[in-house]
This record gives C-alpha cells, sequence and structure tokens, in this order.
C-alpha cells in the first residue's frame, strides 16, 4: 500500500487551502528556479529515467514525447494542457484542478520550460465552470507572486499560463480537436502526420500533455526518478489516481501505486463491491472507451498498463466502473453506444454511422428483439469501425461492445431466446 | 421578430430576437479574454465569447440562450465570417441555441450515473416539473430538463447539474429538495447533497490522514 508520505496529491480532497498559501506549505513552489536551472535536457533526461507514461489514456511516455519538441523554432512553441477530462467513469483531473491547482502551474512552467514552449494553454472541459474558476484564481496569483509571467520564479524565462473553456464536446480530448476547438474551430481531429510537435496550435510546435502528467512533473524533479521508479512495477511506475465507481459501498477517487490488483483496490479504498466481492460481474478498469472484464479475471487482474492490456482490456484513465449481478450489461455497455454515437464529431463515414448503427442494434439486443447471428453482424461491424477513423473515438466506441460479446456472448444469446419463446414476430436481420 | 421552428423538439416555436448587442459588462469581460490570445488569433475566442452573450442573455431576459443575431455580434466582434461562430455555436452542446427556463436541469444518464440512479434522478425532476420529454421547458417556464452526457463526477454518482452548479449523490428525495428550494429562491451550496468530503469515501477519507504540513504562512 502507497504510505501518505510519498503521495503526490496531498490535497486530493481539498481537506486543505488549495491556494498559494496552503500549496506552498504542502511543498509546491519550493524553489521552482533551481529545478530549471538544472536545464531542459536534463529534465526532460529526469523524466524519461522515471518511467511516467502518459495519464490521459493512451500511456506513451511522456518525457519521451517532450523530447519530440524542437531545440530550436524560428515560431512559438505551446505545452497545451489537456483538461477535458471527459472519460466515462473519469474524474481524477477534476480534483487536481479544483484542490492542487498550483500543481498543474508549476508543471506548466517545468514544462513548458523543458520543451521551450512560451506558454501553456489549459483547456478545460466546459462543464467543469466552478473548477476553471479555482484555477483561474490560483493562475492570477501565481501571475501576481511571479511564479509565471515576464520573469518566471525569478529564472529570466517567460512564460503565460492561459485557461480556455470548452463547451460540451467530448472529442475535444482528442488532442488535434482540442487544438482545433482552442484556434476557434469545430473539435474535429486532424490528420496526423503531421504531428503536433511540428504542426500543432496556430501551426506552431506543439505538445499536449494530460492534467496528472504535468502536475506530476514538479514531485518528480523534486523527488527523482530512482524515487518515482521505486513505486509501481517495471514499465509501469509511479502512483497514479484512480476513480472507483459503480456498484462499490463506497465510490470515492484515490492515489495508489500502479500494479495494485484490482480486488485490493476496490475491497480496501471503495469498501468493496455491494453485496460482496461474489457479486460483482464486470469491471471496466480504465473508462468507458477499454472493454469490460468478466469477475474471474478481476479476481486476479493488476491495474496496470501492461497488466490489463495482457487481459486484453486497458488501463485507460484507471478509471474503475464496478457492477454487480443487478446490473443489466447489456443496457450498461448499450448505454455507452449513445454516448460515442451522441460524441461522434461526424467527420468520418465509418464513426458517424457506425456508431448510430451500433446504437440501435444494442438497444435491440437489450430487448433481445433480434436474430442470434446478428450478434456477429455486430462484431463484424465494430471491426469495420475499428482502425477506420481519424481518431480513436471509433475504436473507444467499438472496444467496449468487443468486450462484451468476447465475455458475455451466453447472456446475450439468452437474452434473445428469451423474446423469442414470448412468441415475438422474427426479426428482420440487421433491420437498420 | 421571425418566429423559427425548432426541428429538434417537435416544432415549438420561439422568437428570434430583432437585435443583440453586447452590453457594458459583456464588452468589459470581452476585451479582457480576447487579450489572453496571441495577436491575430481573436478566433480562439469564440467559445468565451459564445459564453458571455449567454450569460448576457440570462441576465436581460432570464434565459440563458445565444440567439443568431449574437452569433453575428461575436463574429462581426471576432472578425470571423458569420458561418464560422454558427458552426461552433452549434456543434459544442453546451450553447443553447433556443430559450431555456430559468433553472437549467441537466441530468447525467452515462452509465456511471445510471449504475447509481439517474432513471431515478430523471424520474423525479420530472415528477417536480411535469416536463415529459427532454429538452423540453416546464409550463410555468421555470425549468428546462436536458439529458447530458458524462459530466466528469463519477465517483460522485448520480450527478444533477443546475446551471453552472454539479449537485452530486443526488436521489429521488433530494432532486425534490433542491427543487423546491430553487422554488423559493435559495440556490443552495453546489457539491455532495450527501455530506460527503468531495471524492473521498461517504464516511470520510482513507489515505492522506497522516500528512501534518508546515503551517501556512
Amino acid at each position: 500500500m502507497l504510505a501518505d508520505k510519498d503521495r503526490i496529491f496531498t490535497n486530493l480532497y481539498g481537506l486543505h487551502d488549495p491556494f498559494l498559501k496552503g500549496a506552498r506549505a504542502r511543498g509546491d513552489w519550493d524553489n521552482t528556479k533551481a529545478l530549471m536551472e538544472r536545464g531542459r535536457d536534463a529534465i526532460v533526461q529526469e523524466m524519461k529515467d522515471s518511467g511516467l507514461r502518459g495519464r490521459g489514456g493512451a500511456g506513451f511516455p511522456t518525457g519521451l514525447k517532450w523530447s519530440f519538441m524542437p531545440k530550436t523554432s524560428d515560431r512559438p512553441c505551446y505545452l497545451v494542457v489537456n483538461a477535458d477530462e471527459s472519460e466515462p467513469g473519469t474524474c481524477k483531473d477534476r480534483d487536481i484542478i479544483r484542490h492542487d491547482p498550483h500543481k498543474l502551474i508549476e508543471g506548466c512552467l517545468v514544462a513548458g520550460f523543458a520543451m521551450g514552449a512560451c506558454a501553456a494553454f489549459i483547456y478545460i472541459r466546459g462543464e467543469f465552470f466552478n473548477e476553471a474558476r479555482v484555477l483561474q484564481a490560483a493562475i492570477d496569483e501565481a501571475y501576481e507572486a511571479g511564479l509565471i509571467g515576464g520573469n518566471a520564479c525569478g529564472s529570466g524565462y517567460a512564460f503565460d499560463v492561459i485557461l480556455h473553456r470548452g463547451a460540451g464536446a467530448y472529442i475535444c480530448g482528442e488532442e488535434t480537436a482540442l487544438i482545433e476547438s482552442l484556434e476557434g474551430k469545430k473539435g474535429m481531429p486532424r490528420m496526423k502526420p503531421p504531428f503536433p510537435a511540428g504542426v500543432g496550435l496556430y501551426g506552431c510546435p506543439s505538445t499536449v500533455n494530460n492534467v496528472e502528467s504535468i502536475a506530476v512533473a514538479p514531485t518528480i524533479l523534486r523527488r527523482g526518478a530512482a524515487w518515482f521508479t521505486s513505486l509501481g512495477r517495471q514499465n509501469n511506475t509511479g502512483p497514479k489516481v484512480f476513480c472507483i465507481s459503480g456498484h462499490v459501498n463506497k465510490p470515492c477517487n484515490v492515489e495508489e501505486e500502479l500494479g495494485i490488483p484490482l480486488k485490493e483496490l476496490i475491497e480496501k479504498y471503495a469498501g468493496g463491491v455491494r453485496g460482496g466481492w461474489d457479486n460483482l460481474l464486470a469491471v471496466i478498469p480504465g473508462g468507458s472507451s477499454v472493454p469490460l472484464i468478466p469477475k474471474a479475471v478481476c479476481d486476479e487482474v493488476l491495474m496496470d498498463f501492461d497488466s490489463l492490456r495482457a487481459a486484453r482490456t486497458g488501463l485507460g484513465t484507471a478509471a474503475v466502473i464496478v457492477m454487480d449481478k443487478s446490473t443489466d450489461l447489456i443496457k450498461a455497455i448499450g448505454r455507452l453506444s449513445k454516448f460515442y454515437m451522441h460524441e461522434s464529431c461526424g467527420q468520418c463515414t465509418p464513426c458517424r454511422e457506425g456508431t448510430g448503427w451500433m446504437w440501435r442494434v444494442m438497444m435491440r439486443m437489450v430487448e433481445g428483439r433480434a436474430d442470434v447471428s446478428e450478434i456477429d453482424t455486430l462484431e463484424q461491424v465494430t471491426r469495420q469501425v475499428e482502425g477506420h477513423t481519424i481518431c480513436a473515438l471509433g475504436d473507444a466506441a467499438a472496444w467496449p461492445i468487443q468486450g462484451l460479446i468476447r465475455h458475455f456472448r451466453p447472456m446475450m444469446e439468452e437474452r434473445i431466446a428469451t423474446y423469442k419463446s414470448r412468441g415475438a414476430a422474427p426479426v428482420p436481420l440487421a433491420a437498420e | 421578430m421571425n418566429v423559427v421552428t425548432n426541428v429538434e423538439d417537435r416544432g415549438e416555436p420561439f422568437e428570434q430576437p430583432a437585435r443583440f448587442a453586447f452590453d457594458g459588462e459583456s464588452e468589459a469581460e470581452l476585451a479582457k479574454i480576447i487579450a489572453r490570445y496571441p495577436a491575430g488569433r481573436q478566433a480562439s475566442a469564440v467559445i468565451p465569447a459564445l459564453y458571455i452573450a449567454q450569460r448576457q442573455m440570462k441576465r436581460q431576459t432570464g434565459s440563458a440562450w445565444v440567439p443568431v443575431k449574437a452569433m453575428d455580434a461575436v463574429a462581426a466582434r471576432l472578425e470571423m465570417a458569420p458561418i464560422r461562430v454558427y458552426e461552433v455555436a452549434t456543434f459544442y452542446f453546451m450553447f443553447n441555441t433556443k430559450p431555456v427556463g430559468t433553472y437549467h436541469l441537466q441530468v447525467c444518464t452515462t452509465t456511471p450515473c445510471w449504475l447509481r440512479g439517474s432513471d431515478e434522478v430523471t424520474e423525479a425532476c420530472r415528477k417536480e416539473t411535469g416536463i415529459q420529454g427532454w429538452g423540453e421547458t416546464s409550463t410555468d417556464g421555470m425549468f428546462t430538463m436536458t439529458e447530458v452526457e458524462c459530466l466528469g463526477a463519477c465517483v460522485n454518482a448520480p450527478i444533477l447539474q443546475v446551471d453552472d452548479d454539479f449537485y452530486e449523490d443526488m436521489d429521488a428525495r433530494k432532486v425534490q429538495d433542491l427543487l423546491a428550494a430553487l422554488r423559493r429562491g435559495e440556490r443552495p451550496a453546489a457539491g455532495s447533497m450527501a455530506g460527503r468530503q468531495a471524492s473521498a469515501p461517504a464516511d470520510g477519507p482513507t489515505t492522506l490522514t497522516t500528512l501534518r504540513f508546515a503551517p501556512e504562512k
């Protein structure tokens, strides 16, 4: 179990002052100038050595990402912080923003400095209105205290932090859609390449990082890569904020080491599954986009990138959605299909048309008003959406359904059989 | 005044105002926000500007929405083609392109909220307001009820968002109490309605209990 002294987000629950006085008492902004004096290369190297993998879902090594930024550029460079937290099940960045905003702002400065950026744009989802107010107040006081601005922390480095609110579009969590939105357009993802490190915000070199990835950076630099790698497991280092929602006795956020067994996470921190562990049906371990895993897998699986990947799912945002045996699992996944239909930006045909089609078929699967062969049709359609779109939203819409079919096909067949046994009229095949 | 038919909710007509101009308060906010972006990149301020317009409508008419004339005003102010502003105003879900009630009830029904009883919250909202379908406004003009996708507060599910505030850990009874308070003109503090400390477990934090920080100077 992670000791309190090794937790990074020491005000996760907002029991203390989120603003500058409180933040300084918790160790933030402690001689940040000295961190910067180590130099760009040393900071990037330390981040690489820490093994930190991006906390926004894809798990790409953060230090490596920073190193993609050009060493010299005749155009301004930007750090863009993805605070568009909208993945169903996920609510970790919200706590960082409202309770530990200075960790994020200080992280923006050291990360921005390490990649030669002149400014950080923090793109926060529009619904986080009150959270944005806290963060803006924290940014304002950081400017006033000279921590950011023309001479950030007395380092001679000029660095701005700009908060930008989105307006209710999940797709803007995709990095290139986020950049489009920040430029004042519809949030429609761009083709890659070129990658943002070459052509990003306003056509300038940019790096997009998740809130948590940026907010942990100052602590990693202070305590060292060796400390960070001593936590978690190999290739899955460090602590991570987990969100445990759904059918548990005490839903909560908690910071723990990567690699903690899922069962321990749920039982120790979230008060266990409602009705006991044996009442567990399935868990979505990393936010709505990753395939669910049935109880048998949950019994043993560890909560880290590689272990969950081996279980044919993913750590994603580490948002654990727990479903007990009372759950209509087909409906739970069907509701996610509706989510993706609503949030598809409409740019790519397979996603725009496919998400609606998958939702309509899933709604018939909920009733059982379908033919057993349509389960295969549905599975095939998810394969035709997956990998055939500009961004990963199409994949994200496909995977939950694939997970359901993989692990709970008999449940779907039973539902269809029950419907048929009631003597209802046969359904035309895939009549959508 | 043009009468425009709204295709989304079975054709209830509503009026588009004939004109819109930013007032002093909005102009001051706009100037501050546009200055944040690099020179020549003022289009970045389109979302903030639409929010400012929506808030001004709330101040002036009691209903937070963005009429077409307000989109035109944003376009003129940011030197954008009006169509680019229309695109943004209709792409993003948080801009109301038709009038809403005094209070905008936004019920999250995505899976994590649904697992924790968002059906009960929806039903209670219906019962208290008399609203039948999503997107409709109560006959007294007090409430509009909208189904929203994940609000990002899932460990405090289910969530009922009223205007900009999240009311968390809801159930039917708490919806009843909240809406009654709103009718009385009160505005209960946002956050967990079950008295939880933010996202900590219901009976208090099990972590971060052993830390002592330096005195806050």
